[in-house]
């Protein structure tokens, strides 16, 4: 019961994160459609952002590993 | 331009270990299922305990169906030191009694064996207040050491070649190594810690690929490899405090007086303010610590679970989907083996270079 | 606590021992001369570069003074050539004009000398015919008067014009 309610909170960090790397990565493609010149340094930005967010979503994973057991 | 040619080449050499790895995952996963068919004869197939199994240390190096190398057990008691091989404890199957306790392996953690069989655990960080504290060279410790000598021998050649041949373009192994550590520095760390970047060149160079060959070891699925290792906490914290030490050791005055007496903020508040930086200061490399912990774990438990749907649907007609889906999962988290090195090295430059900032208020 | 999230007491010291020797033999005996290496050779490429920069201007300056001084010996040239040809136009028609005046000099010397040589000529002429004239006037003369009565009566005429 408490895997699967830990399932749950995994699931749904996991759909934050999603909706932020998405929105990271859509953005950091138009950014770099307008101006390929700048590609690497979006690159750069674009990769600590999702990371950032993909902290955000592990720390709710980690919490529902937490859950286990 | 030169920036993407650094790209091109990363790509190329990222390809280059694809199709190897490739290669040895197609190899080893018959190994793989013919060693979980045995154990599922036995018992009901239960994926999560498998998959736990196989993420968590071991205090013995599983080579091949039943053969595993024994690991010397090394146990700090609070009567003295005891070591002895695992392979006393027959995976789990005996007790062994040492000078000072009798121990027990329960689950791959040694425990000692009390009066009336009451188990008493090691010492966590966690709980302290044990008998017991484990130093065994664990799997992951031999993994670690395993990658270290990869690594020295790697970059001990690379910097007897450059001594070598001084002055002249790389070659072999020297050009292969190169554009990455030309990469920790004009990526990494000069445009995020910005000109004072050489003092901190060691660190990044060793911590990113440290993070990386150890990231990959954890990937071949066969004898040498396969342990979780950069996706076990312990590591993954010991990294992750060293960043915090380092930042936090080489922060200027711009940075600790952001911290203690922030200018434009009323003096009332400054309690709260140090309370919200403390937890900032904390919080950066415990990020680092879940990010790398969570990803690798993550792509282990994932491929780990594409095997396992062999076996519980008991079926090989389900094989070929599983294989493909673990390659592509493979060759996935070997992006994720770099990404993930890169990430950290990248945090933590930039957690220094924020520390060594020049402000100009 | 899930031994997943749970640092093994024995891991962090392996860990932290296993990576400070790692740093610590990688800094000393890898980085460092690798980055020296690295470094050395970049400040070595940048060197050159800028050696070779400094050759091109070197050569551009080389080229362009070259080129300066071409223009200046061509515009030179150029103005020696059409002096020379001012110089041989002069020359020609102060020789045209020299000969000519020579030539009208002779013509004039040429005419007068022939009107002497006519003058001459002419008395030449006149002083023959003036003799012829007489010579004929004397023969004509002795032949009338061959005989004497011819003479008398001449001299009769004579002395009857003469009035005194």
């Amino acid at each position: 019961m408490i895997g699967s309610i830990a399932a749950l909170g995994a699931g749904l960090s996991v759909i934050g994160a999603g909706i932020g790397i998405g929105q990271i990565g859509g953005k950091a493609v138009e950014g770099i459609a307008r101006q390929p010149e700048a590609a690497s340094k979006i690159q750069t930005a674009m990769i600590i952002a999702a990371a950032l967010v993909e902290g955000a979503a592990l720390f709710g994973v980690v919490v529902s590993f937490l859950g286990l057991r | 331009m030169y920036n993407s040619s650094i790209l091109k080449i990363k790509i190329f050499t990222l390809l280059r270990i694809c199709a190897v790895f490739l290669t040895l995952a197609t190899f080893s996963i018959p190994a793989f299922s013919q060693e979980k068919h045995e154990e599922s004869a036995e018992k009901p197939f239960e994926p999560s305990e498998v998959i736990l199994e196989h993420i968590a240390d071991s205090h013995s190096l599983h080579v091949w169906n039943t053969t595993a190398i024994p690991l010397p057990v090394i146990l700090y008691t609070d009567k003295g030191l005891e070591v002895f091989s695992s392979s006393h404890f027959e995976h789990g199957h005996a007790d062994y009694t040492g000078k000072y306790y009798t121990y027990r392996l329960v689950e791959d953690k040694v425990k000692i064996v009390g009066a009336n069989n009451i188990l008493a655990d090691s010492a966590t960080v966690w709980k302290w207040n044990s008998s017991l504290i484990d130093f065994s060279i664990t799997r992951n410790v031999a993994s670690m050491w395993m990658g270290m000598i990869v690594l020295l021998v790697i970059f001990f050649s690379v910097s007897s070649a450059y001594k070598k041949r001084s002055g002249k373009a790389p070659k072999g192994l020297q050009s292969f190594m190169e554009p990455l550590i030309l990469f920790v520095r004009d990526d990494i760390a000069r445009p995020n810690i910005g000109y004072k970047y050489q003092r901190f060149m060691p660190l990044l160079l060793t911590v990113f690929f440290f993070i990386w060959v150890n990231n990959l070891i954890g990937l071949v699925p066969f004898f040498p490899g396969g342990a979780n290792l950069t996706g076990n906490i312990a590591v993954t914290l010991v990294l992750s405090v060293i960043t915090l030490i380092v930042v936090n050791l080489n922060g200027n005055k711009h940075y600790w007086a952001h911290i203690f007496i922030p200018a434009d903020v009323p003096v009332w508040i400054w309690p709260l303010w140090w309370v919200i930086e403390l937890v900032g200061i904390i919080s950066k490399p415990f990020a680092l610590m879940i990010r790398l912990f969570a990803n690798i774990t993550a792509g282990h438990i994932i491929v780990l679970s594409l095997i396992s749907l062999i076996f519980v649907f008991k079926s090989m007609g389900i094989a070929p989907v599983s294989v493909a889906f673990v390659i592509f999962m493979d060759v996935l988290e070997l992006l994720v083996a770099a990404l993930q090195a890169f990430i950290f090295t990248l945090l933590t430059a930039l957690f220094i270079g924020g520390a060594i900032e020049e402000h100009h208020h | 606590m899930n031994p997943l999230v749970t640092p093994e007491i024995g891991l962090v010291v392996w860990t932290t021992v296993s990576f400070l020797v790692l740093f610590f033999l990688l800094a000393k005996f890898a980085w460092k001369p690798i980055m020296g290496a690295i470094d050395e050779r970049e400040r070595f490429i940048e060197d050159s570069l800028s050696k070779a920069e400094a050759a091109k201007d070197e050569m551009a300056r080389l080229t362009n003074e070259n080129d300066a001084l071409l223009k200046q010996a061509r515009i030179e040239r150029d103005a020696i050539l059409s002096e020379a040809k001012k110089v041989k136009d002069s020359i020609i028609s102060e020789a045209k004009e020299a000969a000519h005046k020579e030539g009208a000099r002779q013509i004039e010397l040429a005419r007068i000398e022939i009107n002497n040589q006519k003058a001459i000529a002419m008395a030449d002429v006149k002083n023959q015919v003036a003799t012829l004239s007489l010579e004929i006037a004397e023969k004509v003369l002795r032949k009338q008067f061959e005989d004497s009565s011819k003479q008398d009566a001449l001299v009769a005429e004579l002395l009857k014009e003469v009035k005194l």
